[in-house]
């Protein structure tokens, strides 16, 4: 990007919204992803739609790439920088614009924060649920084009369920309104949910429109530790075939219990193989019974302990613990690769014996803790990025997972979306069509392939590429 | 091994350090610096990455680089927040040694750190007799004739503001009134050293005497070494590693030839770097064991008297309260519950959570004179907060605090009083 395309963009956004220096392209070259970085060759803060358009305009005649970004918590590299790009930072349009509590939806800007949005819904009686394990941080844009899950998927569903309508300025520069406060809506392509885990390849959202509903009356809050990991998992099964829903069924191994207990020291026992931490939640007494029943399944798949939260608050720190899971890892080696294959929820038990399979068959450190209720599992692999050698091992250790969570029927990203980090396992799960449908929509909304470009997939020829040399590199065509 | 890499690591506690963040961004919601530019560069994590790039030879020391190293306020907020243990205040701390090597700091600070760190900490006496100067200025009538003047205000506005800043010197200072040695009149439970401190020992001399006034009440020995000097952490905190160890050395000294058991510290700032002799001096061959032994005896108050003295009786006192955690107290010593113990077993006393209780006042050590501006804008947000409450009386376990939130009160106009809580431990504290 040469001075003369950046004086443009400076006069397109003004001059205390861009900046070029070496420190701030540092700071914009990474997202919340292990060993991905990439420094851009500038950074803007735009304030309005008009200015995002413009720069699209500008994108497509000079040719620069444009990467959007909210707070840069992301873990598939969705938001870091490609070469030649302007990331484009939206944390500034943190306005919450409405809460209509005759239509339970709230208006938001894309860079409000998740859990200030959850807190100010929660004011008025209503509730957002999608709560992604970086809700503190995270930007509501970010959740929106990730498609973010989190702890109470299981009963209350993903960012998606919660999407009426959104807008977006789409490459051309051109502002795309769909949706709206409709609780039914089938006028043409559901394009709304188009945008849904788009990644920020398609477009830059300037506003969301979101579903609420009512906060739930009471929850209880179940933690159960196992001697046995296997035992954990047939619960967790075990639970779901017996009809019951509850708002989380969280699982951590022992070496995540134990990194999350050097951090909180709320007394976890360490020599526990296997940790539930199970939420359902409610009205009446409905949620009483189903507590009794779920303690029953526990006992019958010996649990070796059970407890029931006392307060609210205690229960609010058992989950902030749990949060802090994936971070906590860290304690144990300076890199930790996280990631989120996910099953049908009956295979769990085997997809928990796999990674441990894998982590013996590979000779790496794995802790394993994940939405066990959704099958949405989280290996995170604990090395050293400075070590080659064992970067290396933790690919092939993962290469075997994805195989495996994908010939169980499930897929390799649950909820952190595809991004630079998993791109080349896509067609394992998409299919060559799928792949290809997924191309052809990039290519007719993004002609010249500038925003977020490289992101889920790259965009090249079929027969792109270095020459292959040896008979096992040659694609087949499927 | 690059050259600022080489000097970084002479003050951090370990390689590892540097490489320990794994970018999760869970600091960020934590951070009142980026709160207030919402830049990255603003934030730990950003912070961490400038670190690493200049460990690295990927950037120079730049203003930028000098400049947010120097606008965090080592709140530590971020350490209580990270989950993977990222040591975050020994390497802006680190940072900020290696920039005031490389020269590149602000005038403002280099001549603080000069005239106070250089001249005065290690000279009590001279420290004394400047803050007796002061004394005597607070007290005349030409103080008051500057703050009613328009001219002055007009053209001396910020440091008129820093005169209001500056809490009165005590007309007697702590020093002189606390004896070497109080004897328990019953058998000593424990053994206790106060540290009188600099500010601590001329600005709130009171609230020492309140100090050795509770654990004279809880049967405690009282001694105070008579050669003592600052504790060190104003330096160290500002990246002087040579004054801060030069004092931490002096210190251990003085109190070596002592028999104690705790190291009772009542302003959080000191009892943070107390603690962390250890580190500080890991390189110190003659003072490493020392400094080890030194460390592990020191005690906050609030957490001696929690610790140890669990269910002594508290006179009834009915009054609403609020508390306000000092960060060297909350972040870098984890002393949260404590404090509220003591507070709720004393009956009829009523305490209301302060919203943001953990967020920094804005006050930091020397950062309130440095970066004005800033600390004005979270002294506001916190004053807001207390406001709230509607309680009569604030409490704050550190000096820096305590002056800036009883600036903010009068500069905000908030009805409140800032207190101590060793004070209100005292007023309220039954004897054994």
């Amino acid at each position: 990007m040469n001075n003369s395309v950046k004086e443009r963009i400076k006069s397109i956004v003004g001059k205390p919204n861009f900046t070029d220096s070496r420190e701030d392209l540092l700071c914009y070259s990474y997202d919340g992803t292990a060993l991905l970085h990439h420094l851009p060759e500038a950074v803007i803060f735009p304030e309005n739609e008009e200015q995002v358009s413009l720069i699209m305009k500008l994108a497509n005649e000079e040719l620069f790439n444009v990467v959007p970004r909210g707070s840069g918590t992301g873990l598939s590299g969705g938001s870091i920088p490609v070469e030649n790009s302007l990331v484009v930072v939206m944390t500034k349009w943190n306005k919450i614009l409405e809460i209509d509590a005759r239509n339970l939806t709230v208006t938001v800007q894309p860079g409000v924060i998740t859990g200030k949005l959850q807190s100010e819904v929660e004011k008025t009686g209503l509730f957002y649920p999608p709560d992604p394990g970086s809700l503190n941080v995270c930007t509501i844009g970010g959740n929106v084009a990730n498609n973010a899950g989190g702890l109470r998927g299981l009963k209350y569903g993903v960012t998606k369920n919660y999407v009426l309508g959104a807008e977006m300025i789409l490459p051309d520069g051109e502002l795309l309104k769909t949706g709206g406060k409709n609780m039914k809506d089938v006028a043409g392509y559901n394009l709304r949910d188009f945008i849904v885990g788009s990644e920020g390849t398609l477009g830059i959202i300037t506003k969301i429109i979101l579903k609420l509903i009512p906060i739930p009356a009471k929850s209880i809050t179940i933690l159960a530790y196992f001697d046995k990991l296997t035992d954990s998992a047939q619960a967790v099964s075990d639970i779901i075939a017996a009809h019951i829903t509850p708002c989380m069924m969280e699982f951590l191994d022992n070496t995540t219990i134990n990194c999350v207990e050097d951090y909180t020291n709320i007394g976890l026992p360490r020599s526990s193989e296997a940790l539930l931490l199970i939420e359902v939640d409610g009205r009446g007494s409905i949620v009483e019974d189903d507590a009794e029943t779920i303690k029953n399944i526990l006992y019958k798949n010996n649990a070796s302990s059970i407890k029931t939260a006392s307060s609210v608050e205690e229960a609010v720190m058992l989950k902030t613990a749990r949060r802090s899971a994936f971070s906590a890892l860290a304690r144990k080696r300076p890199t930790t690769i996280l990631e989120d294959a996910t099953v049908p929820r009956s295979e769990l038990p085997v997809m928990i014996e796999k990674v441990t399979h894998a982590a013996h068959l590979f000779d790496v450190i794995f802790g394993n803790f994940g939405h066990a209720g959704d099958g949405n599992l989280h290996p995170t692999c604990l090395t050293d990025e400075r070590d080659n050698k064992e970067i290396e091992k933790a690919h092939k250790a993962f290469d075997f997972i994805f195989n495996e969570a994908v010939k169980l029927g499930g897929t390799i990203t649950g909820e952190h979306g595809t991004g630079l980090a998993k791109k080349q396992f896509l067609e394992k799960v998409a299919g060559v069509p799928g792949l290809e449908m997924m191309k052809k929509i990039k290519c007719a909304i993004d002609e010249n392939n500038i925003l977020n470009p490289g992101k889920i997939f790259t965009i090249t020829p079929r027969c792109e590429g270095t020459l292959p040399f040896r008979r096992e590199q040659i694609k087949k065509f499927q | 091994m690059t050259k600022n890499l080489d000097k970084l690591l002479q003050t951090l506690p370990d390689d590892d350090v540097l490489s320990q963040c794994i970018h999760c961004g869970m600091c960020l919601a934590t951070c009142p610096t980026y709160e207030l530019t919402k830049l990255e560069r603003s934030s730990p994590r950003g912070r961490i990455r400038l670190i690493n790039a200049v460990a690295k030879g990927e950037l120079h020391i730049t203003c930028t680089f000098a400049y947010e190293m120097n606008f965090c306020l080592d709140c530590e907020a971020c350490e209580t927040a990270c989950p993977a243990g990222v040591k975050y205040g020994s390497m802006v701390q680190a940072s900020r040694s290696v920039i005031a090597q490389a020269g590149h700091e602000t005038l403002l600070k280099k001549i603080i750190k000069k005239i106070i760190f250089s001249h005065l900490l290690l000279y009590p006496e001279r420290f004394r007799a400047t803050a007796r100067l002061l004394y005597f200025y607070q007290n005349s009538k030409i103080r008051k004739i500057i703050h009613s003047s328009k001219i002055t205000a007009k053209y001396f506005g910020y440091l008129i503001e820093l005169d209001k800043l500056a809490p009165p010197v005590s007309k007697v200072f702590g020093n002189a009134m606390i004896p070497e040695i109080i004897k328990s009149q019953k058998e000593s439970k424990y053994k206790t050293a106060i540290l009188t401190g600099c500010l601590m020992d001329v600005m709130f001399a009171d609230v020492n005497l309140d100090t050795v006034e509770v654990l004279k009440k809880l049967d405690c020995e009282v001694i105070k070494p008579g050669n003592q000097f600052c504790c060190g952490s104003l330096p160290g905190h500002n990246g002087d590693f040579l004054t801060a160890k030069e004092l931490a050395k002096r210190n251990i000294d003085a109190f070596e030839k002592y028999d104690y058991d705790y190291l009772i510290s009542n302003s959080s700032g000191c009892g943070a770097f107390m603690k962390e002799y250890k580190y500080l001096l890991k390189d110190e061959l003659l003072y490493t064991e020392k400094a080890e032994i030194f460390s592990n005896k020191v005690k906050d108050i609030m957490e001696f008297i929690a610790e140890k003295f669990p269910h002594v009786a508290y006179n009834n006192y009915n009054e609403t309260i609020t508390y306000h955690d000092a960060c060297h107290l909350v972040h870098s010593q984890k002393i949260y519950n404590e404090p509220r113990r003591i507070i709720n077993s004393i009956n009829e006393l009523q305490l209301i959570e302060l919203e943001e209780a953990n967020w920094c006042c804005g006050s930091a050590g020397i950062y309130n004179i440095i970066h004005y501006t800033d600390s004005m804008k979270l002294l506001e947000r916190k004053m807001n907060h207390i406001r709230d409450t509607k309680a009569k009386i604030v409490l704050a376990g550190n000096h820096g605090c305590i002056a800036q939130l009883r600036y903010g009160a009068s500069k905000f106009e908030v009805n409140i009083e800032v207190q101590h809580p060793v004070t209100l431990i005292k007023n309220t504290l039954h004897n054994l």
